[in-house]
C-alpha cells in the first residue's frame, strides 16, 4: 500500500493500544519479533496449545455456571445440564455462601440462593452432588473469600462417597486478589487472605495432588475495566503473588505449579483475542521456565476456562447475545482453550432459565460437531496478522507487568487500591465512548430497535420458601451434630491460625464434624480481622 | 433550567451518598456512577461493599446528602429497600432524593417506586441521564 493511501485511512487501535494496519505480511511478523516464540503445540513454549493435539484428542470440557436456590434445586439443575451433554459443573454459591455467612445471619436476609446455590454445612455438599459421578464430571467451585472452607467441604464429601482424593480431578476459584479489584467477595485483609490460598496449594499439593485449588481470573479484572492486555498481565502478577507464597514455604515449583489454572474472558476484538491467549501461552511458560526455575512441561501450561463474555452482552436486544455468544465460543476454540463457559443470553436480567443454559450448551456443540473447530490445532497459526499481533500482545503484557514490578508490586497496589482506581477509570472512560457512540455496541449506540419491543426474556424465578427451608435444614444439623467434636475441631482451626500453621488440616476435621461455613469463616476473622476497602478516585 | 432548580445549583454543590447495598460485590456500575456524578461538579460519598439499610440511613442523615443513590445488581433490591424506607423516614430523610440504578426487572420498578425510590436507573441507563435526573429533581433545602 503506498502512503498516500494510508494517509487517507483512520488511524485504529485496539482495546489493548496496539495500532492494527490495513495489512500484514512477513515484513511485519519479522519486525514484531518473528516466530522464534511459536514452536509446536505440546512443545516449549507452548503458543500453539498446551498439548500436541489438543482437540482432535479430546474437545475442551463444557462447564457453565449453574446453582440457585437449596442445593436439592441446583442437584436438579445439574442433572439436567449433565443429560444434556454437558462435561463438568462450574458451582454458582450464593453471596452469604462466598462472604462466610451462614444463612440464619442477619446480613444474609434476602439473599439466601439468589444467585447460587446456598451452603451451610457439609450436609448441603452431599445433597448437591448427589448422584453424580465425581470421577466423570469434574467440578469447579466458584468460591473465592471462603474457598479454604468449601475445598475442605468438598474434598470431605468425596472422601465420604469413596471416591480416592489423591485422585480426584476438579478445581476452585480461589483468587482473592482479584476479588479485591473486581466482584467483592472478600472477607479478611489482603495478608492473611493470600495465606489461605496458599494454604490450598500446600495441602492439595500434598493431598489432593490432581485436584486445582487456584483459578487466577483475568475475567473479573476485565470485567472491572481492564484491557486484554492487562487483564492478562495483571493475572499473571497476581498467579506469582500466589506461587511466592507457596515457594517461601519451602515447596519446589514443579510440585504445585501444574496444578495453577486461569479463567478470561473473551469480548471485542477476535484477533485480539487470540492473540491475547497465543501470547499470554508463551509469556507464562517463559515466565515458570525462566523465572521459577519450572522443569516440568506442565508447571509451564497456561491451563484455563475461556469463554464467558459477560461484559459484552447486552440488556438491549438480548437475542442478539444468542450470537455474540456463539462468536465467543469460536473465539476461545480458536485460541486452544481447556474449558468454555458461555454466558447465557439472558444474564443481563436473570440468573440463567433451563432453556437460555441449553442454548450455550448447544452453542458450544455445535462447533465440535458440525464447525470443524477440533480437527486442526492453533488453526490461525501462521497468519501474518496473528502472528504479529501474538508478539505485540505479549510485549505490552511484559510491559504492564514490568510496571507492576516498578510501582511496587501487585499486592502493594491492590491493597492500596491503585488498580481499582486505574480500571475504574477506564471502565467509566469506555462507558462514555460507548454513551458518545465513539466505541461502537450494536443494538446500544447503533442499530437501535425503533421501539424496542418486549423483551424475550423469561425471569427465573427466586422462591422465597428456599430461605426458610434452608434456614431450618441447618438448625436440624446444628441440634444433631456432636457438639464436642464441632467445638474441638473450631479450637484448632483457631490455634492454627493464629500459630501460622496451615489450617487445611483443621478446616477438614470441622467440616466432617459439620461445622458451618459461618462458624469456620468467624473463628477466622478473630484471628485474622476483617479486609477493610479502600475507596479511592 | 426553572429558577428554582438554578437555585439549588447555585448556591451549593448537590450532595450524594451512593450506596452499594447488601452482600452484592459488582461495583463496576457503582464506581462508574460515582466518576459521572463527580464530573458533573457533585459531591459524592461512595460507601463500598456491603452496606446493611441502617448504615445507608446513618450515612445519610449524618452526611446531609440531597440524595440517597444505591447501586444494585445480585437482585435483592426490592428486601433492602424494604427495610431502608423506614429507616429513612424515621431520620426525616424522605424530602431527599432516592434514587436506585443496577439490575432492576422492569416487574420490580412500581414496588421500588412505592417504597420512595422515584429514579429508577435499570442496565442500560446513560449516565447523562442519571446526572440530569438529580439536577432536575434535587429539591431545595
Amino acid at each position: 500500500m503506498n502512503d498516500r493511501a494510508k494517509d487517507e485511512l483512520k488511524p485504529i487501535t485496539n482495546e489493548s493500544g496496539i495500532e492494527v494496519k490495513p495489512l500484514y505480511t512477513a515484513a511485519d511478523v519479522a519486525a514484531s519479533g518473528g516466530m522464534a516464540m511459536v514452536g509446536q503445540p505440546g512443545e516449549y513454549p507452548f503458543t500453539r496449545g498446551i498439548h500436541r493435539l489438543m482437540y482432535r484428542k479430546q474437545p475442551w470440557t463444557m462447564r457453565q455456571y449453574a446453582g440457585f436456590g437449596n442445593p436439592a434445586d441446583t442437584n436438579q439443575r445439574f442433572k439436567y445440564l449433565i443429560a444434556n451433554g454437558q462435561t463438568g459443573l462450574n458451582v454458582a454459591f450464593d453471596l452469604p455462601t462466598q462472604i462466610g455467612l451462614d444463612s440464619d445471619d442477619p446480613m444474609a436476609s434476602g439473599e439466601i440462593g439468589r444467585v447460587g446455590m446456598s451452603v451451610d454445612t457439609l450436609r448441603d455438599f452431599e445433597v448437591a452432588f448427589d448422584g453424580i459421578d465425581l470421577n466423570k464430571i469434574t467440578v469447579s467451585l466458584t468460591i473465592n473469600g471462603a474457598a479454604a472452607i468449601l475445598i475442605a467441604m468438598y474434598l470431605a464429601m468425596a472422601e465420604k462417597r469413596g471416591y480416592d482424593v489423591k485422585q480426584l480431578r476438579g478445581t476452585a476459584q480461589n483468587d482473592i486478589l482479584k476479588e479485591f479489584i473486581g466482584r467483592g467477595t472478600w472477607i479478611f485483609p489482603v495478608e492473611p487472605s493470600i495465606r489461605l490460598v496458599g494454604d490450598t496449594i500446600e495441602y492439595c499439593a500434598e493431598h489432593a495432588p490432581k485436584y486445582s485449588p487456584v483459578s487466577v481470573c483475568g475475567y473479573h479484572i476485565r470485567e472491572s475495566g481492564a484491557n486484554p492486555a492487562q487483564e492478562m498481565a495483571y493475572a499473571f502478577c497476581i498467579a506469582k503473588a500466589y506461587a511466592d507464597d507457596v515457594i517461601k514455604r519451602g515447596l519446589h515449583v514443579d510440585e504445585f505449579a501444574g496444578r495453577l489454572s486461569y479463567n478470561f474472558n473473551i469480548f471485542g476484538n477476535l484477533f485480539e483475542q487470540v492473540a491475547k491467549f497465543r501470547a499470554g501461552r508463551g509469556l507464562w511458560a517463559k515466565i515458570m521456565k525462566e523465572q521459577y526455575g519450572a522443569e516440568k512441561p506442565g508447571s509451564m501450561w497456561l491451563r484455563m476456562i475461556a469463554a464467558g463474555g459477560g461484559g459484552g452482552l447486552t440488556f438491549e436486544q438480548p437475542e442478539v447475545n444468542i450470537v455474540r455468544g456463539a462468536y465467543y465460543a469460536l473465539i476461545s476454540a480458536l485460541s486452544g482453550t481447556q474449558t468454555m463457559a458461555l454466558c447465557s443470553y439472558d444474564e443481563a436480567y436473570t440468573i440463567p432459565t433451563e432453556y437460555s443454559a441449553r442454548i450455550s450448551l448447544r452453542t458450544m456443540q455445535l462447533l465440535i460437531e458440525e464447525m470443524g473447530l477440533t480437527e486442526t490445532v492453533d488453526p490461525l497459526g501462521g497468519s501474518f496478522y496473528v502472528e504479529t499481533l501474538t508478539n505485540q500482545m505479549r510485549q505490552k503484557m511484559e510491559e504492564i507487568m514490568a510496571e507492576v514490578d516498578a510501582q511496587g508490586g501487585i499486592v502493594k497496589l491492590v491493597s492500596e487500591g491503585a488498580i481499582q482506581s486505574k480500571v475504574s477509570a477506564q471502565a467509566y472512560q469506555m462507558q462514555r465512548d460507548i454513551e458518545s457512540g465513539k466505541f461502537r455496541k450494536v443494538g446500544v449506540n447503533c442499530y437501535r430497535n425503533e421501539k424496542e419491543e418486549e423483551h424475550p426474556v423469561e425471569f427465573h424465578p427466586y422462591n422465597e420458601e428456599d430461605t426458610r427451608v434452608q434456614i431450618a435444614g441447618l438448625n436440624k444439623i446444628r441440634a444433631e451434630r456432636d457438639q464436642n467434636k464441632v467445638s474441638q475441631a473450631l479450637a484448632r482451626l483457631s490455634a492454627d491460625a493464629s500459630a501460622g500453621r496451615n489450617v487445611m488440616p483443621a478446616l477438614v476435621e470441622a467440616v466432617k464434624a459439620y461445622a458451618t461455613v459461618g462458624e469456620m469463616t468467624n473463628e477466622m476473622v478473630k484471628i485474622f480481622g476483617r479486609y477493610q476497602e479502600p475507596i479511592r478516585f | 433550567m426553572t429558577a428554582a432548580q438554578k437555585s439549588v445549583s447555585a448556591t451549593r454543590r448537590i450532595k450524594v451518598l451512593l450506596a452499594k447495598p447488601g452482600l452484592d460485590g459488582h461495583d463496576q456500575g457503582a464506581k462508574v456512577v460515582v466518576r459521572a456524578l463527580m464530573d458533573a461538579g457533585m459531591e459524592v460519598i461512595y460507601t463500598g461493599l456491603r452496606q446493611t439499610p441502617e448504615a445507608v440511613a446513618r450515612m445519610a442523615l449524618d452526611e446531609d446528602v440531597d440524595v440517597i443513590a444505591l447501586s444494585s445488581l445480585a437482585g435483592s433490591h426490592v428486601p433492602f429497600c424494604t427495610k431502608l424506607k423506614p429507616l429513612l423516614e424515621a431520620s426525616h430523610l424522605q424530602d431527599k432524593l432516592w434514587v436506585i440504578g443496577g439490575n432492576l426487572p422492569a416487574q420490580d420498578h412500581d414496588a421500588l417506586r412505592q417504597l420512595g425510590f422515584t429514579g429508577i436507573f435499570p442496565t442500560g441507563a446513560k449516565l447523562d441521564a442519571i446526572v440530569d435526573y438529580i439536577r432536575q429533581n434535587v429539591k431545595e433545602a
